[in-house]
């Protein structure tokens, strides 16, 4: 870590008196839905119900949710191929969800994107993308749109340390820089590049890349949602008030493999390393604890929310499978506006 | 008194004068139209074409940027699907490359991918064409690979007046467009009317009518297919000239009525040969016209190899009006 890089601690994250009882819960539910979604998404893999692969990202919700509480419905984002948490956290439906995935005409985009493609214009995703850090241009061309037009919107480009092999995020990051857009980077580190550890590809330290072109840069546990919240509401606000873009670090795991598919994961991290992270770093289990410890919390409502969550998602998913799939004129369709 | 009409000749500008025109009236027009490019504003591009733009419309839409040909692009995809009409300069052609990914992955198929819900209206602006001694890497006509993929339109204009109705055309789309225009036709000048007008996609152009050989040609091309019929003409044969104008989408009927009248096709391009325009011209014509062919189509790109430096080999790789009479003439039995 550089020196210069702010490193957000627990004791500089919101508490309950800045942000009240009733907001925690929900980040604390909209956590759970990722959560319930993306084991949905592995069932429907494993009975050979989903047509192709999907990405989880279970492990990494607090970085999503975080992010995204600290938005508004008119702010920008925009998502990688592990992407199902951003969309969800930026206030989508997951029942429109499975049926994308299900590649189904109920779904976001009637079943022409898939898993990697799932963009949802209402909310402001502007689009998950397949290409590492293939959607940098389109959320710093969106900050750009923003400061144009004086509409005091941000964007949020989500993206993994494995982007940061790309030059296009430099190309951009620069140019959001000198022209002061009101776009934040946020970088997931979840320690692999597919199935390559991180420091096998990556040199020197990730925030240094964005203060070589002078852009504040923070790095929080993103396991721990109030630190990612904390980091992200100051920097969302900063870009807001035309105080330009900002880069944040968060430090993060990914508890299932590179896809669904990715099973015997021991030949690039051990089982340990995985047991460490799932039983020590759940970010759900330490926001609860949090919670109750604080005494204004109680179990009844976490067991109300997992309960609502769990039959939104078995109706949900049963809405997918029962939808129907596009109509073949559909295939012609949209290649032209 | 009886009134004075008064025969005005026609307006004449040069290519790079009605382009800069376009762009001026689209934005006058659009307020979310802009341009961003290397040294788009005040130096107004390496040939001058913006020349006077960033002065009028200021440098928040006039944009110098860094050289960063795919931030560029993707920046405008993002505009573009945000609200904005951005038109990104890319110098020169053989640039292309850096940007693919945006250009061919992102602003292609955002419409599509989207259900229909996304869009990314947006121009690229590049250039194309050979012999202007820049060697291999400023020389090349890429135009063929965006032709390839669905999502994109591709025009190539060879007048100033079609490069004026183009660009506005191209500017009011929906869709992303890559706009080629021949580095050696900026200074060549034609007649533009002061009047508002558009072009459509997908019309081509018979530039000259005949009636035993079509001449299928695009942007630089069709002034070699245009001396070409001039040669014919002398040797008592008639050649059509058909200017394709945009490459997609594609005017095949046009192509092959003029094929069926004529009952000759030669189709001239000045993208490489192999897989090229060319070759998709010549099946479109096959297919359509082939019961009123009377000689196999033959095509003309540019020649297989890196574009060389020395003028004496450059000057052999690109299609000449004597080497088109030449074919032309063969392909009618006169050679």
């Amino acid at each position: 870590m550089a020196d210069s890089e702010v490193k957000l601690s627990v004791a500089d994250a919101a508490g309950l008196t800045e942000v009240g009882l009733e907001q925690w819960l929900h980040m604390y539910e909209q956590m759970a839905r990722i959560r319930a979604f993306e084991e949905q998404v592995n069932q429907l893999y494993l009975s050979a119900k989903m047509p192709g692969l999907a990405h989880l990202y279970i492990g990494q919700e607090a970085v999503a949710v975080g992010v995204c509480e600290a938005l508004t419905r008119n702010d920008y984002i925009t998502s990688t191929h592990r992407g199902h948490g951003h969309c969800i956290a930026k206030g989508a439906s997951t029942d429109r969800m499975f049926a994308e995935l299900l590649g189904r005409a109920a779904g976001y985009c009637r079943g022409k994107g898939g898993s990697m493609h799932i963009a949802d214009q209402e909310t402001g995703n502007l689009g998950a993308n397949a290409i590492v850090g293939g959607s940098a241009g389109i959320a710093t061309g969106a900050a750009f749109t923003s400061k144009r037009l004086g509409e005091g919107r941000v964007a949020v480009c989500f993206f993994g340390e494995g982007a940061l092999g790309q030059g296009l995020l430099y190309e951009v990051m620069n140019m959001a820089s000198l022209w002061k857009l009101p776009v934040l980077y946020v970088c997931e580190n979840n320690l692999y590049n597919e199935y390559t550890r991180y420091e096998e590809t990556t040199a020197g330290t990730l925030g240094g890349r964005a203060q070589a072109f002078n852009m504040h840069a923070e790095r929080v546990n993103g396991q721990d949602i109030r630190q990612v919240y904390t980091a992200a509401n100051r920097l969302v606000g900063r870009a807001r008030g035309g105080n330009g873009p900002a880069f944040l670090q968060c430090d993060t795991y990914r508890f299932m493999g590179h896809h669904v598919g990715d099973i015997d994961r021991t030949y690039y991290r051990t089982k340990d390393e995985e047991r460490t992270w799932r039983e020590e770093r759940d970010p759900l289990p330490l926001l609860k604890t949090w919670l109750l410890g604080q005494g204004q919390a109680d179990q009844s409502m976490i067991d109300q929310i997992e309960r609502e969550i769990r039959d939104e998602i078995a109706a949900a998913v049963q809405f997918a499978l029962d939808a129907p799939y596009p109509d073949a004129h559909e295939v012609t369709q949209h290649v032209y506006a | 008194m009886p009134e004075l009409v008064q025969e005005v000749a026609p307006r004449e500008l040069t290519m790079a004068q009605a382009i800069n025109e376009a762009l001026a009236e689209e934005m006058r027009r659009d307020p979310s139209v802009f341009i961003i490019g290397e040294d788009v504003a005040e130096a107004g591009t390496p040939f001058k074409v913006l020349k006077g733009l960033v002065e009028e419309f200021g440098p928040e839409r006039v944009i110098d940027s860094p050289i960063s040909e795919a931030g560029i692009t993707g920046l405008g995809v993002g505009a573009a699907m945000t609200g904005l009409r951005p038109v990104v300069d890319l110098m020169f052609g053989d640039f292309v490359t850096l940007a693919m990914d945006q250009m061919v992955n992102q602003a292609a198929k955002i419409h599509y991918m989207s259900g229909g819900k996304l869009k990314a209206p947006m121009v690229i602006r590049t250039t194309l064409g050979a012999t202007r001694r820049s060697a291999a890497q400023h020389s090349q006509s890429l135009h063929a690979w965006f032709s390839h993929v669905p999502g994109l339109k591709v025009a190539l204009p060879a007048t100033p007046y079609d490069a004026k109705g183009l660009l506005k055309t191209a500017i009011r789309d929906d869709n992303p467009v890559v706009f080629f225009e021949d580095k050696l036709m900026y200074q060549k000048k034609g007649p533009v009317p002061a009047e508002e007008y558009t072009l459509p996609f997908g019309v081509a152009d018979v530039k000259r009518e005949g009636s035993d050989i079509t001449l299928v040609a695009t942007s630089s091309m069709v002034y070699v297919a245009l001396e070409a019929a001039e040669l014919l003409a002398r040797d008592g044969l008639s050649a059509e000239v058909v200017d394709l104008r945009t490459t997609f989408p594609l005017d095949k009927e046009t192509l092959i009525e003029s094929a069926k009248k004529t009952g000759r096709a030669l189709v001239i391009d000045e993208g490489y040969e192999r897989y090229g325009v060319t070759a998709e011209l010549a099946s479109v014509i096959a297919e359509g016209a082939f019961y009123h062919l009377d000689a196999p189509v033959k095509r003309m790109g540019a020649m297989d190899v890196p574009i060389p430096f020395s003028p004496v080999l450059e000057d052999l790789t690109v299609a000449t009006s004597a080497g088109v009479a030449a074919a032309a003439k063969a392909l009618c039995g006169r050679a």
